[in-house]
């Protein structure tokens, strides 16, 4: 039982004052009243501290006591984290539907991981080594497809005295003994690790590889790296969850962390009910297997919502420290910085823009650092990849939300709403987004494709870049008044628009592209463009090649062709050739 | 969350009164949240609920308002609970206030159980993911944003428009919906709570004798907060509505469809409530913690794994000013799952149901809709239609500058699809209900004004199939 160290004399919502803040230490976990509601020091002031309360507190009364636990809101990290589904303060959602019902109440305890579990171990360190933070102890088949590495917690060092044999253990079974100055550590597999204190890591990395989504315009077009950032800020409906949806899906992270940031229950269910089904394409494996959800969704506690960001970028620090590229998307990140704004307006602090507390900046910037490509303690590289999506008030980029994280992000997919309503998905704006990575993987996709990625990408914003001229003038005279040389980079524009850049999540073939589809669709319609180019040069009209049957099979190829029968583009290629050459000869 | 404490506790006299508030002070234990009744100097008790608490003080919030009470006259019980309505199948049929009493003239209803209208927030997973459509009769909807049962769809409307018409046409006409083609007609009918919140006397009455001709007032219980009533109970409203409605969904295994109009004067006494409190503002003075406050109720919609029962709700709001950025209809889209927004100058063409399709949406559409639920090529012809539609605004304003006659052949063929995509397709009478099969032959039938080749969204196939060129 923990020991009362304080009375509560005032309740504003989500947040509480009491008396007693000497015997607790800001940030340390307290329990609150006869329900014993979570709750987590964030203020002390002379004899008083604030509270903030991760459960409703309806029915909480001045003079309830408060429990000190002595300990920062920590996570449980160990096996039995992949395909589970927790709230913004690790509980798991599951356990709490069987003891509670299909509604959450409150006052529920439960540990996150489930202890009773049995895992295979395989030990691998030398005993008698010395040993620190990250030295693989052995390993655990966590899923079907991911290898769960068994590690000595950050901050002990010592000598390995004793190692568990090759056989199954509980997550809180010893599996080592260390020791070190200050005595004898026993280690499970079980690390506890407090959730606002990034992991330690060796170094950090120049990140040099793609984090791939399979989705064309991001990866061509503004391609993100493993360990990288990037924002998604859009209208509602403009396609943020869809997006994060997808890379979810189809990115090549090993590990994906979803964190649903006070947004819609459905979308949280929608999940759950489809990521079992779906597979993998590099793996063949189901992908909730290198999945975990947080879920705490728009009416569930504001102040678990501020918690469920840091929670979700620990787990994925825990994955990363074991080698693997993790990649995790919040939705959204303003939901995030808005429970920041409603703790902080229920405590009267003086507000900085639109309401948003002043250090707002500065745990933006502290979350978005969290990612990285690193060098990891126990010398593997691994990276953690940061993809938060923006909800600006109004569509209006220019909230202090979509601002401070331009700050933080150098990849940033500007979602833009009259794309969205005329349904051009992902509605990527072309000419406003960007991304600062394009140097850092040039060299990959070369080697990767052979293809020259950087001069085909170039060529392609050009032409897109030429049209938004063009259709100004368009928009006064019409298009007839354009020479037909102008008329064909309108043409090509629009091939590019409807054949590349669209790509609808719904379609089974069109959902996802490999870096190879990406690129030979990519150069056919350039290719398209310079032949269209020469034809007309000859003499002849725009509308003889806007007749040509290829200009249809390329705006239908990427639903088409599959990722495996890429060699049909070549086809297509040679077709495109024969109907320039034949429409060329009438003007020799 | 029932029996908090023991309750019962009386004090005499406030220490301030101000808008709708009240503070207490020599209050002993008082929970937050707990509900109170204030006794004014005549005896006449009004309910109120607990704001904040501090040791010795209670700041209370006073559903009918505070003229009349004086700072030593009044008296203030605190009950020691939260707040509760009695809920049971026989409210259907039933008028209520806005905080849940009969004013029909009836007998209080007896109660099956009392429930928090605060309500639970629902495990993610414990929800069935929504995927049976419902098929409102109504072209504009149901092909191109279907209702999909357990979906929030609100209506974005602006003063003067019909929404009042559109609102009462999908409640009547409102059926779980069939694939093209499936025998057999559903009679399954929707159990309909209806809150009114701050909503003029003839809207009320409008609804009210609209689904008594249509037969449909014994399936709907109305919770009625009209606009001469406090502003403060607004706040309430649609929580005691939904609390029926979760009553008779998940209880009960009804399929329930809750219409809550007008989400602006809801927010406008969120508002008041706030600035009297002195809360620091977000945007146009709306509290910081709307979207939460939205969410508890629009979250209050779905199905789940242990009921058969469902709740859609479609949320009523008007846009001030027509302007979709304002926070209530901004914050409002990005908690439900769509909108379906009305439109001005369709109103003006004289065209009913004037929806604006372009900034519409059903999120939920997606996964209930296509081959074995409605019909192979739906989601597809719905692309195209919004598609070719959007292309028909660029070539209108084109027009406007050059001249109808210096356009393309292909640009005047969409001209003429726009024109019949409006005045065929959107347009329809508030009586007529169009079935699916029909909507989508309508559909392929505008299709048909334009070239193939810029059918670009739908299959080769579903051209070969449906497509009737007419020039
Ligand atoms: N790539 C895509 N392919 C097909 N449809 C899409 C795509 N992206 C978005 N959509 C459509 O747009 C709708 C809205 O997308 P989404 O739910 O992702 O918006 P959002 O930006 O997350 O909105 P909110 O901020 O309100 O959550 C989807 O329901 C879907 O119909
Ligand atoms: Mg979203």
């Amino acid at each position: 039982m923990n020991p009362v160290v304080g009375r509560v004399i005032w309740i504003n919502g989500p947040v509480l004052r009491a008396r007693g803040s000497r015997l607790v230490t800001m940030g340390e976990m307290v329990e609150l009243g006869e329900q014993h509601l979570v709750g987590e020091v964030i203020g002390l002031a002379g004899d008083v501290m604030t509270i903030q309360v991760y459960e409703e507190t309806a029915g909480m009364k001045p003079g309830e006591p408060v429990f000190g636990t002595g300990s920062p809101l920590s996570v449980e990290l160990g096996p039995g984290l992949l395909g589970g589904i927790f709230d913004g303060i690790q509980r798991p959602l599951p356990v709490m539907e069987m003891q509670k019902g299909s509604f959450i109440g409150r006052g529920i305890r439960l540990t996150p991981l489930y202890h009773a579990t049995r895992w295979q171990f395989t030990p691998l360190a030398q005993i008698g080594r010395t040993v620190s933070g990250g030295t693989v102890l052995g390993t655990v088949p966590e899923t079907q497809q991911l290898v769960h590495v068994v590690m000595i917690p950050p901050g002990v060092t010592g000598k390995l005295v004793w190692l568990a044999d090759y056989g199954e253990y509980g997550i809180t079974d010893p599996v080592a003994r260390v020791q070190t100055d200050e005595g004898e550590v026993t280690i499970p597999m079980l690390q506890r690790w407090p959730v606002r204190r990034p992991r330690p890591v060796r170094s950090r990395l120049e990140k040099i590889e793609p984090l791939l989504t399979g989705q064309r315009v991001l990866d061509t077009f503004f391609p993100l790296v493993k360990g990288g950032a990037a924002a998604i800020p859009g209208g509602f409906g403009a396609g943020k969850t869809i997006t994060q949806h997808q890379i979810a899906k189809w990115s090549d992270a090993q590990v994906v962390i979803y964190i649903g940031c006070g947004e819609r229950g459905n979308e949280m269910t929608q999940v759950l009910q489809e990521f079992p089904e779906l597979v993998d394409p590099r793996s063949q494996r189901p992908l909730m297997e290198r999945t975990v959800l947080v879920a705490n969704t728009s009416n569930m506690p504001v102040a678990a919502r501020e918690a469920s960001v840091y929670t979700g970028v620990t787990i994925a620090e825990y994955y990363r420290d074991m080698g693997y590229h993790v990649a995790l998307m919040a939705d959204s990140t303003s939901r995030w910085a808005e429970a920041m704004r409603e703790i902080s307006g229920s405590l009267e602090e003086m507000p900085a823009e639109e309401g948003y507390p002043a250090y707002l900046s500065s745990r933006l910037a502290g979350f978005y650092e969290r990612a990285g490509l690193v060098e990891n303690l126990n010398g593997t590289t691994g990276s953690v990849s940061l993809i938060g999506a923006v909800s600006p008030q109004g569509g209006d980029f220019s909230e202090p939300v979509t601002q401070q994280t331009k700050r933080y992000v150098r990849c940033f997919w500007a979602l833009d709403k009259s794309l969205a309503s005329a349904r051009h998905f992902p509605s990527v704006n072309w000419l406003n987004s960007y991304s600062e990575y394009i140097d850092n993987i040039s060299n990959w996709w070369q080697i990767e494709t052979g293809m020259d990625w950087r001069a085909l990408r170039a060529k392609a914003m050009e032409i897109l870049n030429e049209e938004s001229h063009l259709d100004q003038i368009v928009k006064l005279v019409g298009p007839d008044a354009l020479p037909d040389e102008q008329r064909v980079t309108l043409e090509t524009s629009r091939l590019l628009r409807e054949g590349f850049l669209q790509q609808n999540a719904l379609d089974d073939i069109d959902t996802y592209a490999t870096p190879r589809k990406q690129l030979k669709m990519l150069s056919l319609i350039l290719h398209f463009h310079e032949r269209a180019m020469g034809v007309v040069r000859r003499g002849a009209v725009i509308s003889s090649i806007q007749a040509l049957a290829v200009v249809n099979t390329l705006i239908r190829m990427k639903a088409v062709i599959s990722n495996d029968q890429l060699d049909k583009l070549d086809e297509i290629g040679i077709q495109l050739d024969q109907q320039m050459d034949e429409l060329e000869a009438l003007y020799r | 969350m029932s029996d908090w404490m023991s309750g019962g506790q009386q004090i005499s006299g406030l220490s301030k009164v101000e808008g709708p508030i009240v503070v207490v002070e020599g209050t002993g234990v008082v929970a937050y949240d707990e509900v109170v009744e204030i006794i004014d100097q005549n005896g006449r008790i009004r309910p109120g609920r607990v704001l904040e608490v501090g040791e010795n003080l209670a700041v209370v919030e006073v559903f009918s308002g505070t003229a009349g009470l004086s700072i030593d006259g009044t008296r203030i019980r605190f009950l020691g609970r939260s707040f509760q309505i009695p809920v049971a199948q026989e409210m259907l049929g039933r008028i209520f206030n806005g905080i849940g009493e009969p004013i029909d003239g009836g007998p209080q209803p007896l109660a099956d159980r009392h429930a928090d209208i605060n309500g639970q927030p629902i495990n993610p997973t414990a929800r069935v993911y929504p995927r049976d459509y419902i098929q409102t009769g109504i072209s504009a909807i149901d092909l191109m944003n279907t209702l999909v049962m357990g979906q929030k769809l609100p209506i974005f409307s602006g003063s003067g428009l019909p929404q009042d018409q559109l609102a009462a046409q999908i409640v009547r006409q409102a059926r779980i919906g069939k694939a093209v083609g499936e025998k057999g007609r559903s009679d399954d009918q929707f159990a309909i709570v209806f809150a009114a919140m701050g909503v003029k006397n003839d809207v009320a009455a409008f609804f009210r004798k609209s689904l008594t001709e249509s037969g449909a007032l014994t399936r709907v219980a109305m919770f009625l907060n009209l606009a001469d009533d406090p502003a403060v109970e607004r706040l309430v409203t649609p929580r005691v509505a939904l609390t029926l409605a979760e009553y008779l969904a998940f209880d009960c295994g009804q399929h329930v469809l809750v219409v809550m109009m007008d989400m602006t004067n809801y927010c406008e006494a969120l508002r008041q409530i706030s600035n009297i409190r002195g809360e620091v503002p977000s945007r146009k003075g709306y509290p910081g913690y709307m979207y939460s406050d939205l969410a508890s109720l629009y979250e209050r919609t779905g199905r789940i794994k242990t009921s058969t029962g469902s709740i859609t709700q479609l949320p009523i709001l008007t846009m001030p000013n027509d302007d979709i950025t304002h926070p209530v209809p901004d914050l409002t889209g990005y908690i439900t799952e769509g909108q379906i927004v009305l439109s001005r100058s369709l109103t003006q063409q004289d065209v009913y149901p004037p929806i604006a399709v372009l900034p519409s949406l059903s999120r939920l559409m997606k996964d209930g809709i296509g081959r074995g639920k409605t019909r192979d090529d739906h989601s597809r012809v719905s692309m195209q239609l919004y598609a070719a539609y959007a292309r028909v605004q660029d070539i209108r304003s084109l027009a406007s500058v050059i001249g109808e006659e210096e356009l393309s052949t292909v640009d005047q063929r969409y001209l003429a699809f726009g024109r019949a995509f409006e005045t065929e397709f959107i347009q329809q009478d508030a009586g007529e209900n169009r079935d699916l099969e029909t909507t989508l032959s309508l559909a392929w039938q505008l299709l048909s004004l334009l070239p193939r080749t810029e059918l670009t969204r739908v299959t080769e196939a579903d051209i070969n199939r449906y497509y009737q060129e007419k020039r």
